[in-house]
C-alpha cells in the first residue's frame, strides 16, 4: 500500500474539508441531548436507525449485488425476538437486543440457504416471500399478541433509567451508537481483506470468481451479517416504539422501500451514499410528510428519476466529476 | 369429502393464479425482467373495470373491451418510453423503477378510489354453481376463470410457436443482440411483449374484480402469488405456470381447510419447500 499525500490535489483538500465537517457534525450530534428538544431527539434517533438500515442494505446490494426487498424480515425478527426475550426471560434490555440479533443471524442461515437458490430479480422477490412468511407466523403467535400485536411492559422501559429524561438520553445514545457503528463497521469491513473481495464482486462478479474470490461464501457471510445488524436496529426501533404488531414489524414500505430510496438517492455502492441519502430523505419528509399519498407518489417518482437520470445517485454523480472520498477505501498509487 | 372439495376449489383457484402469472412469465421469458408493479397493474385493471361498469354505467361487455385496450396500450407505451431505458445487464434499475411504479400506482389508486374495498357485482355468476354432491359443488365463476386460464395459456402458446410474432419473441428471448442484426427492432419487440402481457393482466384484473374484494394495497400479494406460480412451474414454461398456479391454489385451500389463518402461509411454505427440492421448478425450459 502506498501512502497518499492528502494535500496534493484540490479534490484531496476538499475531501479533507468534508471529513472535518462530518467529524464536527458527529461531535455536535454526540451532545444532542444538551441542545436538542424532545421532538428533535426523536427525529435524530429515527435518522440513526435508518442510517444503519441503509448501510446494511447498501452493503448487501451495493457491494455483493444481492438485491433484497425482504430486509423487513430481519427488522421484524429483531423486534419480536427482543420483545420475547425481554418479556419472558427478564433479560436486561441491553443484553436482550444483541441476543435477539444473534438469534436472527442464526435464523438467517437457513433462510439465506433457501433464498440463494434464486438469482438476481428472483432473489429479490424470494426474500420478500420469506419476510411474508415471518409476518404471517408472527400473526399466529398468541403469546405475542397474534395479529393485533403487543406492548412492551412499562417496567421494562423503566429499567433503562428512572426518569423520563434519563430514559430518553439512554435511548438516544443507543441510536447514536447503532448509526455510527454501522458506518464504521462497513468502513472497517471494506478496508479489510474482505473489502477487497467485496469491491471485486461489486465491479465484476465473474472476474472476482476468476481471481479466486469465493463469491458465494462472501455473499452469504454478508447476507448473515446484514441480517444481524438489521435485527439490532429493528430491536431498538421497537424498544423506542414500545409496541409491536406484525404489520408494523414486517412492513415492506417502512423497512425496505424507504431504505432503498435512501441508498439509491444518496448513491449505491459507497459509504457516503447512505449518509447523504438519510439527510435528503429526512429533509424531504419534514417538508412533505403532510402531503400523505402525494408524498409517497413523489418518493416513487424520485426513485424512478434517479434511475433514468443517473443511477449512481447524488454521491456517485459528484464523484464522477471530482475525485472525492470521505471514507477512503481504495488503495491509490500516484 | 371436505378435503376433496378443498382440492377441487384449489385447482380452480389455481386458474386465477395462472392468469396472474402468465403475464409475468411472458415478460420474463422475453426480457429476463421482473415487473414488481405486476400485481398493481392487475389491481388497476380491476379498478378500471369497476369504474367503467358501476361508475359510468358502461355495458360490461364494452367495459371488458375498454379495459383490455387501455391496459394493452398502456403496457406498450410504458415499455417503449420508460422500461426499455432501464433494461440491461444491471438488474437494479428495472427492479427499482418498477418498485417506484408500484408505490405510485398504489397511492394514486388510494387517492382516486379511497381505501374502501371494492368488488364488481357479477350477478348470478357470484353464487351460481353446479352441485356434484352434498359436499362438492363447482361455482360457475371459478370454472370460468379456470377455462380462461387454459384458453389464455393455450393462446399464448399458439402465438409463441405458430406465428411470425412468436418467432421474433423467441428469437429475442434467445439472443437480444443478434435480433437487431437480422432487422428486428428490440425496442418494438419488447414493447409488444409487454403489451401482450398487459392484455393478460387486464383479463386477470377483470376476474379479480369479480372474484374477491380488493383495495389499493392488494397488488403486492398478487405479485407474490404470480411469482410463486412461475417459479414452481419452471421459468419459461407457460403450461408449467398453469401447473404452478394449481399447486399454489391447492396448497392455499388445503391450508385454509386446516385453519383460515393458514391459507396464505401454506401457499408460501409449499413454494419454499418446492424451491428446496426443485430449485429450477417442475418444468424448466431455460
Amino acid at each position: 500500500m502506498t501512502s497518499v499525500d492528502m494535500t496534493k490535489t484540490p479534490s484531496a483538500n476538499l475531501s479533507m474539508v468534508l471529513r472535518l465537517f462530518l467529524l464536527a457534525a458527529v461531535a455536535g450530534l454526540a451532545f444532542a441531548p444538551w441542545w436538542a428538544g424532545r421532538a428533535d431527539l426523536r427525529l435524530l434517533m429515527e435518522a440513526f436507525s435508518f442510517l444503519a438500515l441503509a448501510q446494511m442494505w447498501n452493503l448487501l446490494a451495493g457491494y455483493t449485488g444481492l438485491i433484497s426487498v425482504g430486509q423487513q424480515a430481519f427488522v421484524g425478527l429483531g423486534g419480536y425476538l427482543f420483545f420475547a426475550l425481554a418479556m419472558f426471560t427478564g433479560l436486561p434490555v441491553l443484553f436482550a437486543i444483541p441476543l435477539a440479533a444473534i438469534a436472527t443471524a442464526v435464523i438467517a442461515i437457513p433462510t439465506g440457504w433457501i433464498a440463494f437458490r434464486l438469482q438476481g430479480p428472483y432473489f429479490a422477490i424470494g426474500t420478500w416471500v420469506i419476510a411474508e412468511v415471518f409476518r404471517l407466523i408472527a400473526a399466529q403467535i398468541s403469546a405475542l399478541g397474534g395479529g393485533s400485536g403487543i406492548s412492551l411492559p412499562v417496567a421494562i422501559a423503566k429499567s433503562l433509567a428512572d426518569s423520563r429524561a434519563g430514559r430518553e438520553m439512554v435511548m438516544y445514545y443507543i441510536a447514536f451508537a447503532i448509526g455510527i457503528v454501522s458506518v464504521l463497521l462497513v468502513w472497517g469491513l471494506l478496508r479489510s481483506k474482505w473489502g477487497l473481495a467485496l469491491t471485486a464482486i461489486r465491479d465484476s462478479e465473474p472476474a472476482a470468481e476468476a481471481v479466486g474470490v469465493a463469491t458465494r461464501r462472501v455473499k452469504f457471510m454478508i447476507y448473515v451479517l446484514a441480517a444481524f445488524y438489521t435485527s439490532i436496529t429493528g430491536a431498538f426501533v421497537f424498544l423506542q416504539k414500545l409496541r409491536i404488531t406484525p404489520d408494523a414489524a414486517f412492513s415492506l414500505n417502512e423497512w425496505t422501500a424507504f431504505v432503498i430510496f435512501i441508498v439509491v438517492i444518496g448513491g449505491i455502492g459507497s459509504i457516503e451514499g447512505p449518509v447523504i441519502g438519510v439527510v435528503i430523505f429526512f429533509f424531504l419528509r419534514e417538508i412533505a410528510a403532510d402531503w400523505g399519498t402525494w408524498y409517497l407518489i413523489m418518493m416513487g417518482g424520485i426513485a424512478i428519476a434517479v434511475m433514468l437520470v443517473d443511477k449512481r445517485g447524488v454521491w456517485g454523480a459528484i464523484k464522477a466529476r471530482i475525485n472525492l472520498s470521505i471514507f477512503p477505501v481504495s488503495k491509490t498509487l500516484d | 369429502m371436505v378435503w376433496i372439495n378443498a382440492i377441487l376449489q384449489g385447482v380452480l383457484l389455481g386458474g386465477l393464479y395462472a392468469l396472474f402469472a402468465a403475464g409475468l412469465s411472458l415478460m420474463f421469458g422475453v426480457m429476463r425482467f421482473i415487473n414488481i408493479a405486476h400485481g398493481d397493474f392487475i389491481v388497476t385493471a380491476a379498478y378500471l373495470m369497476v369504474a367503467f361498469v358501476t361508475g359510468w354505467s358502461i355495458h360490461p361487455a364494452v367495459a371488458v373491451v375498454l379495459v383490455l385496450i387501455s391496459l394493452t396500450t398502456a403496457g406498450y407505451i410504458n415499455q417503449r418510453i420508460l422500461l426499455n431505458r432501464v433494461l440491461g445487464k444491471d438488474i437494479l434499475p428495472p427492479i427499482l423503477v418498477t418498485f417506484g411504479m408500484s408505490i405510485i400506482i398504489q397511492n394514486a389508486l388510494l387517492e382516486i378510489f379511497s381505501a374502501d374495498s371494492r368488488r364488481l357485482p357479477a350477478g348470478w355468476l357470484e353464487t351460481g354453481s353446479i352441485t356434484i354432491s352434498d359436499a362438492i359443488s363447482i361455482g360457475w365463476l371459478p370454472l370460468m376463470m379456470f377455462g380462461a386460464a387454459v384458453a389464455v395459456i393455450g393462446g399464448l402458446q399458439l402465438v409463441f410457436y405458430k406465428t411470425a410474432l412468436g418467432r421474433m419473441l423467441r428469437a429475442t428471448s434467445d439472443d437480444p443482440e443478434i435480433v437487431p442484426l437480422m432487422g428486428g427492432n428490440n425496442a418494438h419487440i419488447f414493447a409488444v411483449a409487454t403489451a401482450l402481457a398487459s392484455l393478460v393482466v387486464g383479463i386477470a384484473g377483470i376476474f379479480l374484480a369479480m372474484k374477491t374484494n380488493f383495495d389499493p394495497s392488494a397488488g403486492p400479494a398478487r405479485l407474490l402469488f404470480a411469482f410463486e406460480a412461475v417459479i414452481i412451474g419452471g421459468l419459461g414454461s407457460l403450461w408449467g405456470t398453469l401447473a404452478g398456479g394449481i399447486i399454489l391454489g391447492v396448497a392455499q385451500t388445503l391450508g385454509a381447510q386446516i385453519d383460515a389463518g393458514y391459507q396464505i402461509l401454506a401457499g408460501h411454505l409449499v413454494f419454499l419447500a418446492l424451491l428446496v427440492v426443485r430449485p429450477r421448478g417442475l418444468f424448466p425450459k431455460m
